[in-house]
Order: C-alpha cells, then sequence, then structure tokens
C-alpha cells in the first residue's frame, strides 16, 4: 500500500507537516524510515533493535509534532530533528544492553544469525565494516554514520548528538582512521 | 581523491523493512497496524493502535479486513509484524480465555454508553450467560435494554470481549455479529455451557435458579448455581417468586438489585 509512494522532496516536508501533520505523516515515514532503519542498523548491529528504535522514533516524533507550532514544524530540518530523537534511542538501548549484563549474550546472538540471515546483502567488506564500526566508541560510531552512511550535514548531526560542530568533525575523523585499520591488508592504498 | 572507505561505508545504507514501516505510520491517528491470530472460528484479524486493540474481526482476505475497517473508523489498517509490549503480553490470554484482562482497548470512537455496556460485558465469566436487560440494569439504565443490543452489535473488539455472552432472556441467543450466526453458539460451546439445558429452562420460562440450603438465587449459568446439586434446586419465573419464597439475589452473578 505505502511501497510505490514516490519519495517526496524533503525540502518541502516541514511544511507539509505544518499545515496538515496526518495527511504528511505517511509521506514522512516514507521518506525518512530508510535513513533511520540504516543508521540505526548500523549503530546497533541488530536489526530487530534497529525496528524498535524506528518505531519508538516515530511514535516520539508524532507526539511531538501534534504538539509543536505551526511555525516551529515549518522551521525544522526534518532529517535533523528526526535524528536528535533516533540517535538518543540508540544510545540509551546501548547503555542498557551495558547495564544487564544477560541482555547483551542474547542480543549477539539474534544479530549473528541475523547477520547471516539479512545482511547476506552485505558484502564481504561491508561485514567488516559493520563490525568494525561496532568497536568504535558511540559519539565516533554516531558520527561516521551519520555523516558518510546517510551523508547528513555537519550541522544536522551536530544538533542531531547535541555537539559542537568541530567535536562532530574529530570525531568523523577519528572514528574514519579507525575503520581504515580494520581494512584487510591488500586494500590498504 | 576517491576513497574506497567512503564508498563502502554509503553501500550500508539499506531499505527499511515495509512491514515496520508500516508500524511506523500506525503510531499516527491516521493508522492503524494489524496482525492475525489463531482462534476457534478461523483467523481473527487484531487491530490496534497507540491507545490499545481498535478491531477485532474475521474477514476472508486481508484486503476485506482492510477494506471493511477502512469503512468503519476512517483509518487505514496496515500489517505489521510486531505489537507494543503490553498488547503482546496480553493479546493471547484475552482471545483464549474472551476477558480483556490487562489488554488495553481503545474505545475512544464509543459513545460513554457502549464503552459502559462493553465494560459491563467484559465482567461476565466464560461459560456463563446474562440477558441484555442485566447489561442494562448494571449500568444503570434498566430501561436501555435495546440499546444494550445496538451497542453490543457494534462491538468493536468482539471475543476479546465477549459480546456472545449476553443472549435473550427467552432462551433465543439473539444476534451475533461476528462472521456466521452460529458462531454464537459455537463459542459458548467450547466455553462448556450446556446450551441444551439451558435452552430448556428457558423456554418453560425458569429465569432463576436458587438452592433450597442457602435461599440464595442466580443467573442459571451462574457458578455457584451450577453447584447446587439437582436434588436442592429450587426453579423461579420471576424476581417476585424468588423474593416471596424468601430467597435473595445472588452477590456475584447479581441476578436483581441487592436493595434491602
Amino acid at each position: 500500500m505505502t511501497t510505490t509512494m514516490t519519495r517526496p522532496d524533503l525540502s518541502t516536508l516541514a511544511g507539509d507537516l505544518a499545515a496538515d501533520l496526518d495527511g504528511t505523516f505517511t509521506a514522512y515515514v516514507n521518506a525518512t524510515a530508510d535513513g533511520i532503519f540504516s543508521g540505526s542498523l548500523r549503530m546497533l548491529g541488530d536489526r530487530r533493535d534497529a525496528e524498535d528504535v524506528m518505531q519508538e522514533t516515530y511514535s516520539r516524533a508524532y507526539a511531538a509534532l501534534r504538539g509543536y507550532s505551526g511555525e516551529r514544524i515549518r522551521n525544522l530540518k526534518v532529517r535533523g530533528w528526526t535524528w536528535t530523537i533516533a540517535a538518543n534511542l540508540c544510545r540509551n538501548r546501548l547503555r542498557s544492553r551495558a547495564r544487564k549484563p544477560t541482555a547483551p549474550l542474547g542480543t549477539l546472538e539474534v544479530a549473528a544469525t541475523d547477520a547471516g540471515t539479512e545482511d547476506a546483502a552485505l558484502s564481504e567488506i561491508g561485514a567488516i565494516l559493520q563490525s568494525a564500526l561496532l568497536d568504535l566508541p558511540f559519539p565516533q560510531r554516531a558520527a561516521v554514520v551519520l555523516r558518510h552512511v546517510l551523508d547528513l550535514t555537519y550541522d544536522d548531526i551536530a544538533a542531531a548528538l547535541d555537539r559542537p560542530v568541530g567535536t562532530v568533525k574529530a570525531d568523523v575523523h577519528r572514528g574514519l582512521a579507525r575503520l581504515r585499520r580494520a581494512y584487510p591488508e591488500e586494500t590498504i592504498r | 581523491m576517491t576513497d574506497r572507505l567512503i564508498t563502502d561505508l554509503r553501500k550500508l545504507m539499506t531499505s527499511a523493512p515495509q512491514l515496520a514501516i508500516n508500524a511506523a505510520i500506525a503510531v499516527s491517528a491516521i493508522a492503524d497496524g494489524y496482525v492475525t491470530r489463531p482462534s476457534p472460528l478461523g483467523p481473527l484479524f487484531v487491530a490496534f493502535n497507540e491507545r490499545g486493540v481498535s478491531a477485532v474481526d474475521l474477514a476472508d482476505s486481508p484486503a476485506d479486513f482492510e477494506q471493511r475497517f477502512n469503512d468503519l473508523y476512517g483509518r487505514v489498517a496496515l500489517p505489521v509484524d510486531r505489537l507494543s509490549a503490553q498488547i503482546e503480553r496480553h493479546l493471547d490470554t484475552a482471545i483464549a480465555t474472551g476477558k480483556p484482562g490487562k489488554l488495553p482497548l481503545d474505545f475512544s470512537g464509543l459513545t460513554e454508553f457502549s464503552a459502559a455496556v462493553l465494560r459491563k460485558t467484559a465482567e461476565i465469566p466464560g461459560g456463563q450467560v446474562r440477558p441484555y436487560g442485566w447489561v442494562a440494569r448494571e449500568i444503570g439504565k434498566p430501561g436501555a435494554v435495546r440499546a444494550v443490543g445496538s451497542a453490543l452489535a457494534r462491538n468493536p473488539v468482539p471475543v476479546v470481549v465477549p459480546c456472545h455472552r449476553v443472549v435473550r432472556s427467552d432462551g433465543h441467543l439473539g444476534n451475533y455479529s461476528l462472521g456466521d450466526p452460529d458462531n454464537k453458539r459455537l463459542l459458548l460451546e467450547i466455553e462448556g455451557l450446556d446450551l441444551v439445558e439451558y435452552q430448556s429452562l428457558s423456554e418453560r420460562g425458569i429465569r432463576f435458579t436458587g438452592s433450597d440450603t442457602t435461599s440464595i438465587f442466580c443467573h442459571p449459568t451462574c457458578h455457584h448455581a451450577r453447584r447446587t446439586s439437582p436434588g436442592h434446586t429450587i426453579e423461579f419465573r420471576s424476581e417476585r417468586s424468588a423474593r416471596s419464597a424468601g430467597f435473595r439475589p445472588c452477590k456475584v452473578c447479581r441476578p436483581a438489585v441487592m436493595a434491602a
């Protein structure tokens, strides 16, 4: 029912949401869901967790948008704003995993089986990168994913992660440097 | 300079699963998510939103269900593969027992009267029946018997709110809105109600039964009435005849107002 919808122009999305939240919400989800899902998946390494984060993100986004004035919605940079919610949820999920010592075992098992089936689409190098991303500290991982998987601007990323632009740039730089070390020897130029 | 790492990172972009996208859209006011669950009547379509379960229905196909849901509620129903934790935890028990328990239900589109009818109906235990007039009296609208019937006919969540347990006082089962009208009988029989016995009582005009050892009268299908051994069972055609025989109403099935 929603698969064949054309991806709407992100630049008019804020105005459309301000004018008619319910009428535009489906288009908003369709326009941003692949990014929210991919980004969460790369930050968390677990498909089910990424789906959970995605649904919770839109639930919070909808509740927030209902409370915002039309003017506030019109001025939103929709993609970056949605990521302020999603990045927070990803960070919280990792923290609660760390707090519950039994959870990571189960999650890792699920992640491993999922990676086997779903990410068969992932190339060999993709799988290496995914696992190297999970070894990065969260701020670097999130910054690299938002910048280079999702192609967000540094301003959007800084807003989404609530950190200064300079810090985000440094995190991306350090993160990329560590990822390069994960490449197999023969591919290093 | 082209950078292999940057190119490879871009390729980590993927598509969100359609069912997960549906679930994300279903958080809004324009759409509900739905799943199917097995039941003795066939696969049940169960729709829900942020407030709770909004519809339970039988349909020939997903497209049929989606169409009817849209016609009735003005929202879109989208298939999903996930439920909120609260619904997940309680849905299967609610279907199996015919009792909502802690399952959240969305009554937001109903009048206060209809919601009261459904909440009262949800109290009727499995395997037991109560007349439409009992529901009306219990919610403080003793004259609204027909309106109770209409409210139950539009029950958005049959099975989990067991409208099949509300019947006519003359022993006819009355209407049922979920699929085949005979489904009402089927559900009651599965719950262990002896319909032949119940209907033979009703057809003879018997509305209540009592125990001569306790002097308490009940609806015939009340758990307490059914514990009375046949030799001690007294049959009554009306509340008045029971009271004049010195019987008082059961406090559990409340066949009449408790008043002194």
